[in-house]
């Protein structure tokens, strides 16, 4: 065993990588959830963004236009939800969960012919004389353009919640939508464009892992970040800065155990790669004591007539 | 103007007609999927759900009907008991692999042995397996309060990683020549799940899945249990008033389920599997929860559900080696049987009203 192989300057830059799927699926998710929908179809939809976003950038040779194609992708197949939750009111858990089913089958389908393929890389930013320091270099300024996106959402997330009149429309749907409804908001609207929303970030999410993380497209390969990413919207308590910082501490946690893995710890690999969702479950544990956070909303239906 | 009238109380024709009609519908739409792919539509639909029954070689994939459909059967019934009260366990995968895990382990402990209480006590310790991995969210949420549904579902990602590391290190054979995976248990008699009746594909894993069936229904219409469980899913405040303790429904149809699974599990790796491998898993748990929505958590519904998904996923392996169907295709077409399902429910619980709203109710 040789930990001197890890040098924390590139655990930490890899850290960033690492969570930033788990960043966009996450803050996706929680505005979803802000709007009283629990859409537990995020892994479906980051699977299905992870093809399309791999299949159009090998296609186009454009990582960008990849990226979009892959929100695109996930905001279609949050379209089914939408269709199904909103419209023909169905159960949302089990709507949640024919969504990833569905997602995981059909990413297979449209990734046959796109195995074992390189992507086009994506750009990494690159600054003259910021990107060369040392330690902060590498650190803050040498990463891709998708990575700053996402701590960018966190904050426009944040900021539309908490201060703009949108924000305040979305939390009253979410906290009570017979309450939002008899003041006149659209609540079906409201939450089908959140939802929208939330498919495109975890399409996104999924994109990144196939594009930057890996990068291949393997089937299944989100392997839970999108089950992750739910819990993390419960570890930060629905606050955007929360879901940033829990990412990262998630993203720490698997880089970690891949170092690990790498400077060859006496633990054997399996035990190691059980490790984030052994922690997951911890954090699930520790935080939910804490239910008054929750909105009010979540996860119940809503018709006019009831 | 379409709009929608709640109905006073849920359609009993639409509760039993939306199953069908979803499937007609996912037949239909997954044709034209198939004929996007360059597979004639009409022959793919013909060879998922004809073949397996009536075609040349019916006589081979019958048996795998039962084979395949006695698994799926098994998790659904647990899986129904909890979704009826609103307890999401959808970590059956899990339970699966912890089942075949605990008894397979029975069974090469006692390797060489020739005794007639190895088998039965490697059923034992496949249900106890599966029961004590579905306690953990159990208790976890009856204790703290944590989200069911996550919790188990990260356990499954926890169990595949266990199943790797038991069949390159543990239990794997030490006559294998060094390749992944345990000592094949069909050729330990002891230990073996054979076919009952040669030939026909009936394994004490179908005995088992006809069993939960009926103790299922038993259970559901003639017992204090099974009323509370209805109760509570369909009236939880009323449930509440009326006693019923939420801790112990939790204990209970999570742990059946996982009991159930478990045996799935182990009635799997002793007959059809062999042996505990990697890829030993092949995602019953999950497609169980499809079954239990699509026989409407009836367990005679659930019975008949399991058949079906068992002919989808014969007809699929069919029409993946005779018309190069991508395996990926069927399981498309699964999910998407499940969302229809889900859409189509509306008209149950809803009557859709076609013309001008009279007044604001």
């Amino acid at each position: 065993m040789d930990l001197s192989a890890i040098n924390p300057v590139l655990l930490i830059a890899s850290l960033m990588v690492a969570a930033t799927p788990l960043l966009l699926a996450a803050i996706g998710e929680l505005v979803v959830e802000k709007a009283g929908v629990l859409n537990l179809g995020v892994e479906g939809m980051m699977i299905v963004g992870a093809i399309s976003g791999f299949a159009i950038a090998v296609e186009s040779g454009s990582p960008m236009l990849g990226f979009a194609a892959a929100a695109l992708g996930g905001a279609v197949l949050s379209l089914l939800f939408a269709l199904l939750t909103q419209f023909a009111l169905a159960n949302q858990v089990a709507s949640g969960l024919a969504l990833t089913l569905f997602g995981l089958g059909l990413s297979a389908l449209m990734g046959q012919s796109y195995v074992g393929i390189k992507p086009p890389a994506t750009a990494q930013l690159n600054i003259p004389v910021l990107s060369d320091l040392p330690v902060v270099g590498p650190i803050l300024f040498g990463h891709d353009p998708v990575l700053y996106f996402g701590i960018l959402l966190v904050a426009l997330v944040w900021a539309l919640l908490k201060f703009s009149r949108i924000g305040l429309i979305l939390r009253a749907v979410g906290e009570s939508h017979d309450a939002a409804h008899a003041l006149g908001y659209k609540v079906v609207t409201i939450r089908v464009l959140a939802i929208l929303f939330g498919g495109a970030c975890a399409g996104l999410g999924g994109a990144y892992i196939s594009l930057i993380r890996v990068p291949q497209w393997t089937e299944g390969m989100t392997a839970g970040v999108g089950w992750i990413a739910l819990a993390l919207v419960v570890f930060a308590s629905w606050k955007p800065w929360r879901a940033l910082l829990g990412a990262y501490l998630f993203g720490g946690i698997t880089v970690l155990q891949l170092n690990l893995q790498a400077a060859g710890v006496a633990i054997p690999v399996e035990y190691l790669a059980m490790s984030p969702y052994l922690i997951t479950i911890l954090v699930l544990v520790i935080l939910s004591a804490d239910k008054s956070r929750a909105p009010g909303s979540l996860g119940k239906t809503f018709h006019a007539s009831q | 103007m379409i709009r929608l009238e709640k109905r006073a109380e849920p359609s009993q024709a639409w509760s039993l007609a939306t199953p069908l009609v979803a499937v007609l519908a996912t037949m239909v739409v997954g044709g034209l999927l198939f004929g996007a792919l360059g597979t004639n539509p009409v022959e793919a639909i013909r060879t998922i759900f004809w073949e397996p029954l009536f075609g040349e070689f019916a006589f081979y994939y019958r048996p795998q009907l039962l084979v395949k459909g006695a698994p799926l059967v098994l998790i659904a019934i647990g899986l129904s008991l909890g979704f009826r009260a609103g307890i999401w366990n959808i970590g059956a995968e899990g339970q699966y692999i912890i089942g075949a895990l605990t008894g397979a382990g029975v069974a090469l402990a006692f390797y060489p042995l020739d005794a007639w209480f190895i088998f039965p006590l490697m059923v034992i310790a496949g249900a106890l397996g599966g029961c004590a991995w579905a306690m953990i969210p159990a208790i976890l949420k009856t204790r703290f309060g944590t989200n069911e549904i996550l919790v188990s579902l990260m356990l499954v990602y926890v169990a595949e990683q266990l199943l790797a590391s038991m069949s390159l290190g543990l239990m794997k054979n030490p006559e294998g020549f060094g390749f992944p995976g345990s000592r094949n248990l069909q050729q330990y008699d002891s230990a073996h799940n054979a076919e009952l009746f040669a030939g026909t594909g009936m394994h004490w894993g179908v005995v088992a899945a006809l069993i939960a069936v009926i103790f299922a229904y038993v259970l559901l219409n003639r017992h204090m249990l099974g009323y509370q469980i209805r109760l509570t899913g369909e009236a939880p405040r009323a449930a509440r008033f009326a006693g019923v303790k939420p801790a112990r429904l939790v204990l209970f149809c999570l742990g059946m389920s996982g009991a159930l699974a478990g045996l799935a599990g182990l009635f799997e790796v002793s007959g059809p599997a062999g042996q505990v491998s990697i890829d030993f898993n092949v995602g019953y748990g999950f497609t169980a929860i499809i079954v239990a929505f699509l026989g409407r958590l009836h367990p005679v519904g659930i019975l008949l559900a399991g058949g079906l998904m068992a002919l989808t996923y014969i007809g699929g392996e069919i029409a993946q080696s005779q018309l190069g169907l991508p395996a990926a295709a069927i399981q498309a077409f699964q999910g998407m049987l499940l969302f229809f399902l889900l859409a189509l429910d509306l008209l149950t619980n809803f009557r859709p009203r076609i013309g001008q709203t009279r007044e604001a109710v």
